[in-house]
Order: structure tokens, then C-alpha cells, then sequence
């Protein structure tokens, strides 16, 4: 026993020492660093211990900018991506030719790199003086007028931002919610087809109950992605995103530590610590109303 | 009551809410598809054609290969690449490495505090990212790593997650095997390596391809710790063309860039499909 317990350990020892150095280490160094008043990264020495960096932070326009930016972007993509991803996976469980197809289509966006397919949409969207881009194109055939959608009004911008979320983590909710539905016992879909129940009937009475873990599942994910929402801002809008008014709070985050205005750990600690509480909140009240709803 | 109208009027139906699906699902397919059309018909216009589309054309009739050419010598594309790689590569080789053992002490031996050192790994699963990432990019940087591979690959190198994956497939194999090898005077790195490793590798497959997507894509902990070109990985590198590539704007050239950085894993994916699709649903994020 003394010599496996010797071998366990040192089988553990690279995963352990990783994870206390990466993981458990920056954890509680976080709360410290959040916590330590006027800390200059140079030195390595601060005033005092107190609240002062997350009353900064909450009085930071650009912190409540990004704030705002960042609900926006998760109230209106999480509900939008999981209905339409609901849509398509019924109408793909339904079909049997070119279901494949489909499939490996949708599938497309989950392993391209969210930079590079962003500059796509970027140059779908933007408004140069050669031309007003595919996205205006398609908009005057409805006799709307150019908009820059990439360095134009914000509400244009917002539009550009939400767009491109749904369409980057579409893939995972359609690949999560086809194999839901067709793990949906067959029996239950027979029995209600000998009673001449309605298709609407049977979608909302039996599919929607059968898979309410999934969603909510999807739901609960869809939440905390969202609210870490970065990489696809940088795609479409740049490095700057304080200039673009399109920061969210993980880029807020990151613009304190590091580039132009960067140097402050305390304050991205802050500010990465109250993003926390807001997802640990929400996280919370979904799981308290996913128990009403949710039949496991 | 006129069965046969009845009938025609309930097929009629049937086959309208089939057109309606079909014209959906092709829908959203074109809308996923054309972004990539995009980039690939823009990649292969001229830098003159494209500027001097005003209404943008849907295609093209005189496709060149010029941007790619420019994509490599005006810009240090083939270094992002190599980096990108070795990144890849370094890391999901040394992820491997440590979670399997991990996962093989977890499952296969026995000492004491298993339990609960087990439970104190999962409950790591909750740390975010996002909340490390600070004083990880401070340690990096006081070890003096910024600007190199070990810096870049280090932090990323363990997933409570994918322990918790192999442990709970370590687990499946009977017992009676490793008695068996045991009886045979079999050591226990042996069986590791001999039965184990080869009996769960669909498992370990999918780790490490959802590894090597997620090392493809990394952006930004790679943009924290570098900002040595030299040392840039794709992510980064194509955010550094955008902002200061080719200047001018030579947006062709630009998507030339990004079809060659998007190509290996499209096909990859395209190859490994049933595999990837399987693999993202049993462990995937992003969503």
C-alpha cells in the first residue's frame, strides 16, 4: 500500500503542479490583487487594503459601457441562437435525404478561427470609399440607405456584434439539440400518432418536455459564453474597442491588464471578479427556474 | 365524405411542410456557407478588380493566384504558421501526457485522500478562465517568459475536464485485465501503456482533437504574452495584418490570409468528421 500510494502522487504530480501554479494559485491571487489599493505593477507595492478598485471600476464610463454592451449582446443573442438552433434541428430531424450535408454544413463555423472568419464579416459590412460593402448592396434593394455597419451608429454596430455571435455559436446548439431530439423515445411519438394528436401538440406536449434538459443546458452555456464575449468584438471592431464603444466586460478586462491603457492588475481583477458575480447570479436563477420546468 | 379529396388534401400538406423545411435548412446553410465563399472569391480577385467594384460581383471571371503570393512574402505568414503548429503540437502532446496520468491515478490506483482529491479536481472545473488569467499573465511575466513558446504553452497544458473524461473511460475497463497483468509481473506504466492507452483511444482521439481546435483558435492569452512578431500565432497574426498588414487596405490580400489559415482545420474537420462532431457533443463548449 505504502509503495502505491508513493506511485499515485507521483503520477499526479504534473497535473497537480500545473493546476496549483495556473489554477488554484491566480484564484485566491485574484481576490488579493482586487483588494490591494493602488498596487503599481512596477514596484510591486500598494497604499492599502479596501474596495477602492471595484468603486473605480464601477464608476469607469468605459467598465459601464462595456457592461451595457455585454447584456445587450446576451439578452438579445442567447434567446435568438437557441430558437433558431431549436428551428433547424426539428426541421433537420425530420428529413431524411441530405441530412448529412446539412449537417456537416452547420457544422463548418465551430472549427474556423473566430479572427479570421470575422474579418470576413468585417469586409461584408464595412463602408469604404470604394465601396459600400455586400451588406448595404442588399439593403438598397429594399431601398434602405448605407449604414457603416462597422464604424457607423451603435445600434449598427450592435446589430454587426449579435449577428456574428449567433452565427459563431450556432454549430453547438444544432449539434447538442439534433442528437437530443433523436434520442426522444419512439414509443411516445407512436402512442400519441394512435390518438391523432396534432404535430403542434406533439412538439409542444412531448418534444419540448423530452429535450427541456438539453435546452436548458444550452441555455445555462449560452449564458455564461455570452457574458464572456470577446474575441468575436476584436474580430469585427479591432484592438480598440473602447474607441468603438463596443467593449465588453472580458475586454475590459483585458485592456486594463495589458496594451495601451493597461498596467493595472487590480482593477482587471476587479473588474473580472464582479463579472463573475453577475454570471454566478444569473447562473443561479436559471438553475432555480429550470427546476420549475425542467422534467428530468 | 370524399376520401380521395381528403386524401390529396392532407398529401398536398405533407408536401408543403416539406418545401418549407427544405427552404429553411438551405437557408441557414447559405448563410453559414457564404461567408467562406466570400473570402475564397475575394482571395482570388485582383487587387485593382476589387477596388473597383463599387456594387461588389458575386463572381469573378479572371480569378488570380497574386494574393496568396503576396500573403506570403509581404507579410511573415509561413512563421505564424510554423508557431501555430509547434504551439499545437507542444501542447496538446504535453496535455496528453499529463492528464493521462493524472486520469490513470485516478482510476487504476489506489491511495489515500482518492476520493477527495478527486472531488477538489472537479470542483476546479468552475474557474473560469477568465479570472486566472491575471496573474498568469504576472507570473509569466515576472519568470521573464513573455516572448516565448514555454510562456504560450505552460498555462494550457492541463483540463480538470479532460481527466474527468479518460478517468471516467479508464474506469470502464474490467478490473480482471490489470489482475491479470499484474499476475504476469506486468508494471503498472506498462499496462498504462499497453492496455489502457490503445483500449480507450476513441476517448483520447477526441481530447486531443478538441484540443487541437481550441490551440488553433487561441487568441488570447497568445495576444497577452507576445508581442514579438516572431512569436505570433495565426490569431494574432491576422489581427496584426488587419490593423497593419499590407497597408493600403489590400483587402484580397488579406483574405488570402485568411482562407490559407482556415484551410487545415476545414480539412481536418472534412476528414475527421463523424469523429469531430462526436467528440464536440460529448465534451465540447463554445456556445
Amino acid at each position: 500500500m505504502e509503495q502505491t500510494n508513493k506511485k499515485a502522487w507521483l503520477y499526479l504530480l504534473p497535473a497537480m503542479a500545473f493546476l496549483g501554479i495556473f489554477l488554484v494559485y491566480p484564484l485566491i491571487d485574484v481576490f488579493i490583487y482586487s483588494l490591494e489599493e493602488g498596487y503599481n505593477s512596477a514596484s510591486q507595492t500598494y497604499f492599502g487594503v479596501g474596495l477602492y478598485n471595484y468603486a473605480y471600476v464601477l464608476h469607469d464610463p468605459y467598465f459601464l459601457q462595456a457592461l451595457k454592451n455585454t447584456f445587450i449582446l446576451v439578452l438579445i443573442t442567447v434567446p435568438l441562437s437557441t430558437g433558431i438552433a431549436l428551428l433547424i434541428s426539428v426541421g433537420l430531424s425530420s428529413i431524411q435525404k441530405l441530412r448529412d450535408l446539412y449537417q456537416t454544413v452547420y457544422f463548418l463555423p465551430y472549427v474556423t478561427n473566430t479572427l479570421a472568419v470575422g474579418l470576413v464579416f468585417m469586409i461584408l459590412f464595412k463602408k469604404t470609399p470604394y465601396t459600400d460593402g455586400l451588406a448595404n448592396l442588399i439593403l438598397s434593394w429594399f431601398g434602405a440607405g448605407p449604414i457603416d455597419f462597422i464604424d457607423g451608429p451603435y445600434w449598427a454596430k450592435m446589430f454587426v456584434l449579435c449577428f456574428y455571435t449567433v452565427w459563431v455559436v450556432m454549430p453547438f446548439k444544432i449539434l447538442i439539440l439534433t442528437s437530443a431530439l433523436a434520442s426522444v423515445d419512439q414509443t411516445y411519438y407512436n402512442a400519441a400518432r394512435v390518438d391523432g394528436t396534432g404535430k403542434l401538440r406533439i412538439f409542444t406536449r412531448i418534444t419540448l418536455p423530452m429535450i427541456s434538459p438539453t435546452l436548458f443546458y444550452l441555455i445555462i452555456t449560452g449564458f455564461i459564453g455570452a457574458f464572456k464575449a470577446y474575441s468575436d468584438a476584436v474580430a469585427l471592431f479591432g484592438t480598440n474597442l473602447n474607441a468603438a464603444q463596443m467593449n465588453t466586460i472580458v475586454g475590459y478586462v483585458y485592456d486594463m491588464l495589458y496594451g495601451d491603457s493597461g498596467g493595472y492588475p487590480s482593477y482587471a481583477s476587479a473588474a473580472a471578479i464582479l463579472l463573475f458575480a453577475i454570471v454566478l447570479t444569473i447562473t443561479c436563477i436559471n438553475l432555480l427556474v429550470s427546476r420549475k420546468h425542467v422534467h428530468y | 365524405m370524399d376520401y380521395e379529396k381528403l386524401e390529396r388534401s392532407a398529401r398536398l400538406r405533407s408536401r408543403a411542410v416539406k418545401i418549407t423545411t427544405y427552404a429553411l435548412l438551405t437557408l441557414w446553410a447559405v448563410m453559414v456557407l457564404f461567408p467562406f465563399y466570400w473570402m475564397v472569391l475575394t482571395s482570388v480577385k485582383s487587387y485593382g478588380a476589387y477596388n473597383s467594384e463599387w456594387i461588389p460581383r458575386l463572381y469573378t471571371l479572371s480569378p488570380t493566384l497574386q494574393n496568396y503570393r503576396e500573403a506570403f512574402t509581404a507579410v511573415p505568414l509561413t512563421g505564424y504558421f510554423v508557431n501555430t503548429i509547434l504551439f499545437t503540437l507542444a501542447t496538446t502532446g504535453i496535455m496528453l501526457v499529463v492528464t493521462v496520468l493524472a486520469a490513470f491515478a485516478f482510476a487504476r490506483l489506489n491511495f489515500q485522500g482518492k476520493d477527495l482529491v478527486f472531488t477538489l479536481f472537479l470542483s476546479l472545473m468552475m474557474i473560469p478562465n477568465e479570472l486566472v488569467v491575471i496573474t498568469n499573465f504576472v507570473t509569466i511575466t515576472n519568470a521573464g517568459l513573455r516572448n516565448t513558446f514555454a510562456g504560450l504553452i505552460l498555462p494550457s497544458v492541463t483540463s480538470v475536464f479532460y481527466i474527468y473524461l479518460l478517468k471516467e473511460n479508464f474506469a470502464q475497463i474490467p478490473d480482471e485485465l490489470y489482475y491479470a497483468a499484474k499476475v504476469d509481473g506486468t508494471s503498472d506504466l506498462k499496462y498504462l501503456l499497453r492496455v489502457m492507452i490503445p483500449i480507450c483511444r476513441p476517448t483520447i482521439v477526441t481530447v486531443t482533437i478538441l484540443k487541437v481546435i481550441e490551440c488553433w483558435n487561441s487568441y488570447v492569452w497568445p495576444r497577452l504574452i507576445t508581442d514579438d512578431q516572431a512569436y505570433f500565432l495565426v490569431s494574432n497574426g491576422i489581427q496584426e495584418i488587419r490593423e497593419n498588414g499590407f497597408g493600403r487596405d489590400n483587402i484580397p490580400a488579406m483574405m488570402a490570409a485568411v482562407v490559407v489559415i482556415s484551410l487545415p482545420l476545414i480539412v481536418l474537420f472534412l476528414v475527421f468528421r463523424k469523429k469531430i462532431m462526436a467528440g464536440v457533443a460529448q465534451g465540447g463548449t463554445k456556445g
